[in-house]
């Protein structure tokens, strides 16, 4: 196991702090989860920066945007079903929007959605926040808030498991775990 | 090879998974950039063998917003004028490199010919075949109604079928393709549907179908209707008399100001009335009915689009490369190398 559930919890407690240090507070932020797994760390990540700033409203600032559509690799993965993307009701003009991800590794879902956001509106700063960064990156994209930095083979698969996304009986939720790939 | 044929075959996860996939392409009709880029390069063909104006433009404006080429091909002004074999022209366009056919053609079974056949290596979407099926006109009613119904209920329409829903379709079933496969997609969702026809217009074998059958519109409605959908008179099919005058024919089948009335006081206040246009005002249908705050007419045409987007991308997004080669999956779920949308010939 890489990251169990307190670790998971104390990396999102950090970026959470990271995020409103480098924004110097909580005026103009969005955070914008990308499905599956970024939604619900977006929305850990809220519940933390309401708890650190009280003026903040979690709900008012978590939107999920799906880069489905806007992939350069839809004819080599089958069939994705989109899904909804959701702004906050403020849209993302002027804003500074924090994209969130579970794994960053090729950084082509990062490319598709900065296309996506590109569609939706202008937003002042797109920055970046991941839970895990496990480097072979394929394009110029970097992550400005890192959970951890995980040194991998990419003949390995980084599984991220929540509880929100993952829940099924007898498989253990909120970890990361390392897993060869045959 | 995966097309959209019929919607006799489509099970119903694929069913579900269009409705599903066309909810996101509605919300791309509401954004600032109307476009997504998911299939630039590809090639899409409209091949029209018979006059239509929605579903043509409906499939072209899909088409455009996914990015898509688009070549328009008319039968009228073409080679097919001077001749030309449907073979040979599916070759014509396979030689040109069309990665999906949308094809319309008077003859039922046409766009399962050439899907069945090697004559072109491109997805064919059926849009309209003869009198046999129009699947994506029925998937559009079908998504239309499953808004409708998901809103009464107070549910997400993500996922929901038609359990329960109370369908009845009048007018020409005999000519009509989009009966055919609206009962038999609706039948998939769970919706109860009845056809209500005069006999003459009601085709033979029509019992084995899974409806019930009436030729009484009042009844229908007195026993209680959710979607009231009327069937466009198909008078350029019409090469013997089917009832006596069209006078007659809007009294005892068309939707008129009466039975509008009688919507209201029956209490069905949240019955719907569609149409699949273009509509005979006067004849099948009222000017009131038609504009009436319960006409999904125009929903219709708008919903026809996402449907249309949604066929195209599941059709054309999937595996185009041979199956040993591994893309460079990352930490997203197991891409779903299903067979979705594959129908098979059955007739």
């Amino acid at each position: 196991m890489v990251l169990n559930q307190a670790d998971i919890d104390r990396a999102l407690t950090r970026i959470a702090h990271e995020i409103l240090e480098s924004n110097k507070g909580s005026q103009d932020l969005v955070l914008l989860g990308i499905p599956r797994r970024g939604y619900p760390l977006a929305v850990r990540l809220a519940a933390k920066i309401a708890a650190a700033d009280p003026t903040v409203d979690p709900a008012a600032i978590v939107g999920q945007l799906d880069v489905t559509m806007f992939r350069d690799d839809l004819s080599h993965q089958g069939i994705r079903p989109p899904y909804p993307t959701q702004l906050p009701r403020t849209g993302i003009d002027n804003k500074v929007v924090v994209l969130i991800d579970d794994v960053l590794y090729s950084g082509r879902t990062i490319r598709a959605a900065l296309d996506a956001i590109i569609d939706l509106g202008r937003p002042r700063i797109v920055r970046l926040a991941v839970l895990i960064d496990r480097g072979h990156r394929e394009l110029p994209i970097r992550a400005d808030h890192v959970g951890k930095n995980l040194p991998t083979s990419s003949s390995e698969k980084v599984r991220v498991r929540l509880a929100e996304t993952d829940a099924v009986d007898g498989v253990p939720v909120n970890e990361v775990v390392i897993e060869a790939t045959a | 090879m995966r097309h959209l044929l019929s919607t006799e075959d489509l099970s119903r996860s694929n069913a579900i998974r269009i409705l599903d996939t066309a909810e996101e392409m509605a919300a791309v009709g509401e954004r600032e950039v109307k476009k997504l880029p998911t299939l630039r390069g590809r090639t899409v063909v409209n091949l029209f063998f018979e006059d239509s104006t929605r579903t043509r433009i409906s499939f072209e404006a899909a088409a455009k917003r996914l990015s898509a080429d688009v070549i328009n091909f008319a039968a009228k002004g073409s080679s097919v004028s001077k001749g030309e074999s449907l073979k040979d022209t599916a070759q014509t366009l396979s030689a040109m490199g069309a990665d999906a056919v949308v094809i319309r053609h008077w003859a039922s079974g046409a766009p399962h010919r050439l899907a069945a056949t090697d004559w072109i290596d491109a997805a064919v979407i059926n849009a309209g075949d003869g009198t046999h099926e129009h699947p994506t006109q029925a998937l559009l009613d079908a998504f239309t109604m499953r808004r409708h119904w998901s809103k009464l209920a107070g549910t997400p329409s993500a996922g929901a079928d038609l359990t329960g829903m109370r369908v009845a379709i009048a007018g020409d079933v005999l000519h009509s393709r989009v009966a055919r496969s609206n009962v038999w997609l609706l039948r998939t969702l769970g919706a109860e549907v009845t056809l209500v026809a005069p006999p003459t217009l009601l085709p033979i074998g029509v019992e084995k179908w899974p409806c019930s059958v009436s030729y009484d519109l009042d009844e229908t409605l007195a026993r209680g209707v959710d979607a009231m959908m009327m069937l466009r008179v198909q008078g350029e099919r019409m090469n013997a008399s089917f009832f006596p005058t069209t006078r007659e024919y809007s009294r005892r089948w068309g939707f008129d100001d009466n039975r509008l009335r009688a919507l209201d006081s029956l209490g069905l206040k949240d019955t719907i009335i569609m149409h699949p246009g273009p509509m005979n005002r006067g004849l099948e249908i009222s000017s009131a009915a038609a504009d009436s705050p319960r006409s999904t007419v125009l929903a219709q045409v708008r919903n026809g689009v996402s449907i249309r987007m949604a066929a195209l991308y599941l059709l054309l997004s999937g595996d185009t490369r041979e199956p040993a080669h591994q893309a460079n999956s990352t930490h997203s779920t197991p891409a779903e190398h299903t067979s979705a949308l594959v129908t098979k010939e059955s007739h």
